[in-house]
């Protein structure tokens, strides 16, 4: 379980994040979503710590990350995993030599045992054959499962996705999106996903957060998502011709 | 204000970079992989750039110290000074600022505005020390081989201008090279490339690490990283000339 208390981020005296407090549950695939430019990605990049929040706490099972130091964070970051938006594949790595990489760094495996979970995470992304190619030789959507294997590659207890479908065809992404969701099932873990995309939502959405202008507006899950009454969310949710249409049949 | 800005930064992350390594192994592993892509690579600028200032310098001398009174070493002798005490160390470590820090500045800005930095940090490796400290080890102990191969050839240069052209007998020349030759101003010269491959991977690694933005900055890290570093290079070249030699 992840918790954030009354997490507050600004920028050269721009709020960005203002009051969020939020619960992301173990087992469960957790969206946030929102706007471009409303602090999602702030938010997530707080809670791995690639930024610290001005004010406020975040706790993975109960240990308080934001009080930590450096070398105390270490602990808990060898327990995540991240899927970035570009992939952030190592250029210069195969895909088999990437996926390694944490367990290089961080186990004391040998080189065939290590190989042998490199296959185990690339058959779970339903990736063959690819182990001796380079990221430069893969398609977006190959990339994005190179990542997730690579994430997943040292048995993390936290995942974060950080808008994992952005520039793939629909099949595609809804591939990715289930993934997430079945691996987050199977590994029983806590995964934190950043998107814009309703498709997620509607797919994967076991727990939805929605930031606006900083704050949290809503929460709730991809059922109930479409029968609210906030009128920011609503204005969100059926931005899209498809989603109006949806609504309209529905009613 | 920004510059002492800067210089604190550079002094954090060059303490980060110099923090313990989690593997070891990882870390020797990627040292042969830079002395591979960071000295190996550089031995033909290397060896031409010598060659030829070695000629160039011979000539030179030879023109402007024709005067019967100056004895006949002094072409080969003013050769071999010119050329161990600065032509290899400093000139060839200019040249090194701009091939290899250039090189270090562009690779390393462009994987933080990939976010292969942020996975690294993910990860919970030390991304500074796992990228910069194999480059700063690896430039320390192949840059004075590459020195010593550029002393060897500038000399060679120098020969080969007086065997061409005939503007110094062969034996004056040889003659000079070997006079009163001191050990001491080679060692002079590989502290000083020591000192300088240091500043070019710290500085480049520096200004790579912190590229904010995308291919243009990468472009703009790349060409700080080489300026900065060849200022400093000057800058201690001088400093270093003073401690040890005076």
């Amino acid at each position: 379980m992840i918790r954030t208390e009354n997490i507050y981020k600004s920028f050269h005296d721009t709020p960005v994040l203002k009051d969020v407090s939020l619960v992301f549950k173990k087992g469960q695939t957790n969206l946030i979503i929102g706007q471009s430019g409303s602090g999602k990605t702030v938010l997530m990049k707080c809670l791995v710590g690639l930024l610290n929040a001005d004010a406020g706490n975040i706790f993975y099972d109960d240990r308080n990350f934001s009080a930590m130091r450096f070398r105390q964070r270490k602990v808990i970051r060898k327990e995540l995993g991240m899927l970035f938006q570009g992939s952030a594949l190592f250029d210069s790595m195969t895909v088999e030599e990437n996926i390694m990489f944490p367990l290089d760094m961080f186990t004391t495996m040998t080189r065939k045992e290590k190989q042998k979970r490199a296959q185990f995470c690339l058959d779970r992304v339903n990736l063959h054959n690819v182990e001796h190619l380079l990221p430069a030789e893969l398609s977006g959507g190959m990339k994005k499962r190179v990542a997730i294997a690579r994430a997943i590659s040292n048995k993390p207890k936290y995942l974060f996705c950080d808008e994992p479908n952005s520039g793939l065809d629909p099949p595609t992404a809804i591939l990715i999106d289930k993934l997430i969701s079945e691996i987050t099932r199977e590994l029983n873990i806590t995964t934190v996903v950043n998107t814009h995309d309703m498709n997620s939502v509607m797919e994967i959405g076991d727990f939805v957060a929605y930031i606006y202008k900083g704050q949290l507006w809503w929460t709730g899950d991809r059922h109930t998502i479409l029968h609210t009454s906030n009128a920011e969310l609503n204005s969100f949710v059926y931005a899209t011709e498809l989603m109006r249409t949806i609504k309209s049949e529905d009613h | 204000m920004q510059v002492l800005h800067h210089i604190g930064k550079y002094l954090i992350l060059v303490w980060i970079v110099l923090q313990r390594p989690e593997n070891a192994s990882i870390y020797r592993r990627q040292i042969i992989n830079e002395m591979d892509k960071l000295g190996l690579n550089s031995l033909g600028i290397v060896a031409i750039v010598s060659v030829f200032m070695g000629a160039v310098v011979t000539i030179q001398t030879a023109f402007n110290t024709d005067h019967p009174m100056l004895p006949i070493y002094a072409v080969g002798f003013a050769t071999r000074q010119s050329i161990i005490l600065e032509f290899s160390p400093t000139v060839i470590s200019l040249i090194l600022a701009g091939k290899v820090g250039s090189q270090i500045a562009s690779e390393i800005g462009t994987m933080r505005v990939t976010e292969q930095i942020d996975a690294l940090e993910i990860m919970g490796v030390n991304a500074a020390g796992y990228l910069i400290l194999p480059k700063v080890i690896a430039a320390m102990i192949i840059n004075p081989v590459l020195i010593i191969i550029s002393m060897f050839l500038g000399i060679f240069g120098g020969y080969l201008a007086c065997f061409i052209t005939g503007v110094e007998p062969l034996s004056n020349f040889l003659y000079g090279i070997l006079f009163e030759f001191s050990q001491f101003d080679v060692l002079y010269a590989i502290i000083k490339t020591v000192v300088f491959a240091f500043i070019i991977t710290t500085v480049s690694g520096y200004f790579g690490f912190y590229t904010k933005g995308g291919a243009l900055e990468v472009g703009r890290s790349s060409t700080t990283a080489v300026v900065v570093s060849s200022i400093f290079i000057i800058i201690f070249n001088l400093i270093l000339t003073q401690i040890l030699l005076v």
